[in-house]
């Protein structure tokens, strides 16, 4: 389709401005723009259908499954919108004075009290705004503690190999050395590899618990243990919290810091690639190092003691988490039956797959699993990526594909709880139908899909001649 | 009590029992007995919907929202048009995520594309990136991008934002590279003072100068960017985006990086967020930009279509040597920021700067009126710091009049260091009975 620009007509537009009730006053000539500058010029009613049409060639939640691993695309309840749209939230500044945003910060001390009391921890800073800016804010709460103690040689973060790009990635963001351990054959943190990295250079260790092969770590409070003892300090990578949302709390499990994507377990719609919030939940003894400014006795902003300074301009994705304490409100203390009811539904289609496809570690999965389509794709050169594609034919927002790494041809899907049994019904219908195809008639699952607006796109020529910009005449 | 689950207790235990569970317990035993929380989380009763309604609104009504707003400072009560709630709020938009499958995705990769070419086009600049978490965030990653093996101190102007200079601290702390500041004088960078530091330091990496600045002057950034090129350091321009509706823009100025804060730009004031990081560069930067990228390229048919691309630069295939970590990003934050851009149109965006520099300078002549002296001579756009015999008596003055007044501030730069200071703000939404009103409060006041 034609792109906005490719619609524009010279002298179109539409009339929002009023015209000027004092004297037109510039700054002086020679600061003026000369530049020409193209933006669409285009009516209302042609915008409007512009982006409906884009809108149709877009696939979320509300269009059908979406089980993508590790994104949790669970239902966005509709009274979160409506709730960080009141104009007593939305208009705020975020300068007015304090005594003037009571309820703000109310809201906001009451989610950290809910959030705490779900991770076990202390405390909680909302000044990160997603995930991984979460994991970059607990690391760097790990160096100030590290560095306040006079141990700035712990210079390097253990992350087990199935871990999300995001973590060592964050690591050397925080200026840390990315040490990779082992899985073991169970797909969880092989010990002794673990206890051979560990040492007086460690600052800590980042964890997915479950991880990402969608599995509990049995051996969690002694790797815990160990890191502790060696001197590090344990982060929590929240990513997948909803799969143990009030049936473990990772404080309890030795866990120091934690950060939790509110789009993921909280509910907040993902936007097609944000904005999130990734507020990180510390124990007591990171709190002098929290980034932000808070306003907990409703009189001043304050900085803690040791502050890290900030990660966002003000307070974070403030909207955001509006919408995350309205889920929390809604949901109460019965937050664990969020848990069970998405390790129900990735179990169940696990069950429902396992004997056509080869699950990677076949044993109770958490809140997704992993299938590892190496052997079938040895023997039909069928890949992942072709099974992925061949759901968009069936109106199935694909799985995550090639991670973890440790697994080869890895399809992660995690269903979440919001899905019902006939929708999980019907996926495993076409992943078995797919199945079918792959070894009657594989060329249609590689040429698949054929009933989206485009086909196969052509990723290598996108990034060999990047044109990443209208070019206008 | 709510809830957002479909199956009933029935279905669930059904499903139990035919994937072979006797219940949820059983279900669970993956999990080590001592890892579970014993009884219950002390959390309150679920709610209702009504009740939740009711309890939420009671916390908005709260907060005070001010019908007539002066204050700037790094968010902008611009005018958001009815078509960015409208199209944004579309479920399409704002259920999907991240566009991993470009096939059923081409909606939100190309929104994205659009956005891109939009913000190269407002900066001047050959490129931009899919967005990044909020203005400071995004400054700290633009002077990142400047980093390389020999250069790696970064020079920060002092007329900035201490709230974005706070940010490429903290980040700086993680990154382990020296920040330095180049001191302020008059309400500008001191020029001096940046020539010697940058000719001193064989390691400079960049200069970061915001546009207008802090105070809202309006600074001679060609004279800056020729200082920082001239010593082989890069220029990077932190701008309001809708002052380049009428301000020569990055490009015209020659800076290497564009990046600000693109809240005007469609988004409400949000209590400080969400907003968007916006970030623009020349096309020889392009391996070095961090974040999603949204590139042009065809199907199998030959048909035009859009995907992630140059992807090598990321956490996902990168992992600890990827250019940022960023995943998530503000991607519905762009989708506002572009339609906003196609509403208002290349006249709107001329307009509407227009309006905000006429206000402005409309309501510092009425301060000035009634002893309300500029601090600084330089040229502004929409913000301004005057002196005020006594701020907090003004600004209480005005809340109780529902205006939100000027940010009272510390200034250096007046003579007189007995009066106070404010900084001001106006936009287009501010009219002339608005600015009057507040010219009024004060005469009584004083």
């Amino acid at each position: 389709m034609k792109l906005i620009f490719e619609k524009s007509i010279p002298g179109r537009g539409q009339d929002i401005f009023p015209a000027c009730d004092v004297p037109e006053k510039l700054p002086k000539k020679d600061m003026l723009r000369k530049a020409k500058v193209n933006l669409p010029e285009i009516s209302e009613n042609e915008m409007g259908r512009h982006y409906t049409a884009l809108a149709k060639r877009a696939h979320g939640v509300n269009d059908g499954f979406y089980p993508l691993g590790s994104c949790t695309m669970k239902h966005n309840p509709r009274i979160n919108e409506k709730m960080a749209n009141l104009p007593g939230f939305a208009k705020l500044h975020p300068l007015q004075p304090a005594h003037t945003v009571q309820g703000a910060n109310e809201l906001i001390t009451e989610l950290e009290e809910f959030l705490c009391e779900i991770t076990g921890m202390d405390g909680v800073t909302f000044s990160p705004a997603a995930g991984a800016h979460g994991e970059f804010t607990g690391l760097l709460l790990i160096k100030a503690y590290h560095h306040d103690r006079g141990e700035a040689e712990r210079n390097e973060i253990l992350v087990p190999d199935a871990a999300h790009g995001t973590n060592p990635a964050s690591a050397t963001m925080a200026g840390y050395k990315s040490v990779t351990i082992k899985s073991n054959e169970n797909g969880t943190v092989d010990l002794d590899d673990l206890k051979a990295h560990l040492g007086p250079k460690t600052a800590g260790l980042m964890l997915t618990n479950p991880n990402t092969v969608g599995l509990f770590d049995p051996n969690i409070m002694e790797i815990t243990r160990l890191v502790h003892e060696a001197g590090g300090l344990c982060y929590y990578d929240g990513a997948n919290l909803n799969a143990v949302i009030g049936i473990v709390r990772p404080a309890d499990i030795g866990f120091d810091v934690i950060h939790m994507n509110l789009h993921k377990t909280f509910s907040t719609p993902h936007g097609g690639g944000g904005p999130g919030s990734g507020p990180c939940a510390y124990k007591d003894f990171l709190a002098p190092f929290a980034p932000g400014l808070t306003c907990k006795d409703g009189k001043e902003y304050k900085r803690a003691e040791k502050s890290i300074g900030n990660m966002t301009g003000f307070y974070g994705n403030f909207l955001v988490n509006v919408k995350a304490y309205t889920y929390l409100l809604t949901i109460g203390k019965d937050v664990a039956t969020l848990a069970q009811n998405a390790v129900l539904n990735a179990n169940y289609m696990q069950e429902k797959l396992k004997d056509i496809y080869p699950i990677a570690f076949d044993t109770t999965c958490m809140h997704e699993f992993v299938i590892g389509l190496d052997p079938i794709y040895r023997k039909t050169h069928v890949s992942a990526l072709d099974v992925a594609k061949a759901l968009l034919d069936y109106g199935i927002h694909p799985p995550t594909i090639y991670f973890p790494l440790i697994v080869h041809e890895a399809l992660m899907i995690e269903p979440t709880e919001t899905e019902t049994k006939e929708t999980l019904d019907e996926a495993i219908q076409a992943f078995r139908e797919i199945y079918d195809k792959i070894f009657s008639a594989p060329e249609s699952v590689q040429q698949a899909p054929q009933t989206t607006p485009v086909l196969r796109l052509d990723d290598t020529k996108a990034a060999r001649e990047p044109h990443l910009r209208y070019k206008f005449d | 009590m709510g809830t957002f689950i479909p199956n009933t207790k029935e279905e669930q235990l059904k499903m139990l029992k035919e994937i072979g569970y006797k219940d949820f317990d059983d279900l669970f035993k993956v999990i080590p007995d001592a890892a579970k929380v014993k009884g219950e989380l002390k959390l309150p009763e679920g709610l209702s919907e009504i009740e939740v309604d009711r309890k939420v609104q009671g916390l908005a009504n709260k907060n005070v929202v001010f019908r007539s707003i002066f204050r700037g400072a790094g968010a902008y009560n611009h005018y958001v048009p009815s078509a960015v709630d409208a199209i944004a709020n579309k479920e399409e938009f704002l259920t999907a995520y991240t566009p991993y499958q470009a096939e059923i995705s081409q909606g939100i990769l190309q929104s994205i594309f659009e956005y891109q070419t939009m913000i190269a086009e407002i900066t001047g600049m050959d490129i931009a990136n899919a967005s990044l978490y909020d203005g400071a965030s995004a400054a700290a990653e633009a002077c990142w991008m400047c980093k390389d093996r020999k250069h790696s101190t970064i020079y920060v102007s002092g007329a900035i934002d201490e709230r974005i200079l706070e940010v490429i601290k903290t980040y700086s702390f993680g990154r382990e590279n020296k920040v330095e500041i180049i001191p302020a004088k008059d309400g500008v960078t001191d020029k001096d003072a940046l020539k010697k530091a940058l000719e001193a330091d064989d390691e400079a990496a960049c200069f970061l100068m915001q546009y207008p600045n802090f105070f809202g002057v309006v600074e001679d950034a060609e004279e800056l960017c020729k200082i920082t090129q001239g010593a082989g350091a890069k220029f990077i321009m932190y701008c309001q985006p809708l002052a380049l509706g009428l301000l020569k823009n990055p490009g015209e100025i020659g800076a290497d990086i564009a990046v600000g804060e693109g809240q005007p730009l469609g988004l409400g004031l949000e209590f400080g967020g969400p907003y968007l990081g916006f970030l623009s560069t020349k096309e020889e930067n392009m391996r070095m930009i961090p974040g999603r990228l949204i590139g042009e390229t065809v199907d199998t048919r030959g048909e035009r279509g859009f995907v992630l691309t140059i992807q090598a630069r990321e956490q996902h295939i990168r992992r600890e040597k990827a250019s940022s970590n960023v995943c998530s990003n503000e991607a519905w934050c762009a989708l506002r920021a572009g339609i906003y851009l196609s509403t208002i149109g290349p006249k709107g965006f001329e307009d509407a700067a227009k309006l905000c520099s006429s206000k402005a300078h409309y309501m510092a002549e009425e301060l000035d009126k009634i002893g309300m002296k500029l601090c600084f001579k330089g040229e502004f756009w929409n913000e301004f710091a005057t002196t005020c015999p006594d701020a907090d008596k003004l600004l209480k003055a005005l809340e109780d009049k529902g205006i939100l007044g000027g940010l009272k501030f510390s200034c250096c730069g007046c003579d007189d260091a007995k009066e106070d200071c404010i900084l001001w703000c106006c936009t287009e939404l501010n009219t002339k009975e608005d600015i009057d009103e507040v010219i009024a409060v004060a005469k009584e006041v004083f």
